[in-house]
């Protein structure tokens, strides 16, 4: 699976993407963010406050019960700013 | 069309040919955002020295080609143009640009003021401005979602 943060989220993360393989126990958005907390500080940190975050899997917006596989695509961001 | 790009772009040379030749159009309106120089942050501005555009290749691209698809689904647009750029920008520089034609003025009003409210809220951009006290990355407004779902859009859950 590839993971990529944006903005803040990847100045507290410290990197712009990762691949990952899934354990077994991850099938959702919701637990991808659950596991990576638990990974380390920065994470946590970054994923503080989760219900502002936006989740896009292969480019889409998706809520965070969406289904996840370590074939996707799967990106992490704070609301947009464009424009 | 689309383009996402750090170059600058000239607004007079694309409003020439970007519906060139269509002797259909009647009206053609357009938008240009320009970086501003001042950041009001916890009640006081701040001197904004540069504004860094971050994005995510390949989806912003797609959501922008989505966001013109439905605006030409809504209004008879005879031609639309979105670009905007990437990169460190400075105060006065140009940010985006929105170009609509159509056989009336109304469409092509409505459809800039469209494209502009729904890239705000679904386009992957993100500033960080560069000021007198330090960087700090733009928060998203509730105005922008309000603007976005006059529209018909539901507002973002956060």
């Amino acid at each position: 699976m590839k993971i990529l943060y944006f903005a803040w989220m990847r100045q507290r993360i410290g990197a712009s993407n990762e691949d990952m393989d899934l354990p077994d126990s991850v099938n959702t958005v919701d637990g991808l963010v659950d596991w990576l907390i638990a990974r380390g500080d920065g994470y946590a940190q970054a994923f503080a406050k989760r219900e502002v975050i936006r989740a896009a899997v292969n480019q889409e917006y998706v809520q965070f019960d969406h289904a996840v596989t370590n074939g996707d695509e799967i990106a992490f961001f704070p609301p947009v700013t464009g424009g | 069309m689309i383009r996402v790009q750090e170059e600058d772009f000239d607004i007079g040379a694309e409003l020439a040919t970007f519906c060139a030749g269509d002797t259909s159009i009647g009206g053609v309106a357009s938008f240009t955002g320009l970086v501003r120089d001042m950041a009001p942050i916890d009640g006081s501005a701040r001197t904004i020295k540069t504004m860094t555009l971050e994005h995510y290749p390949g989806m912003t691209e797609k959501k922008l080609a989505e966001i013109e698809a439905e605006a030409n689904k809504r209004w008879p647009l005879a031609a639309s143009l979105i670009i905007h750029r990437y990169g460190t920008l400075a105060p006065g520089d140009q940010i985006v640009f929105v170009a609509c034609a159509s056989a009336h003025r109304q469409a092509a009003f409505d459809a800039c003021q469209f494209l502009m409210d729904w890239l705000k809220t679904d386009a992957p951009f993100w500033k960080l401005e560069d000021t007198d006290t330090g960087g700090a990355w733009v928060e998203a407004r509730d105005s922008d979602d309000k603007a976005a779902a006059r529209w018909g859009k539901p507002e973002t859950a956060s």
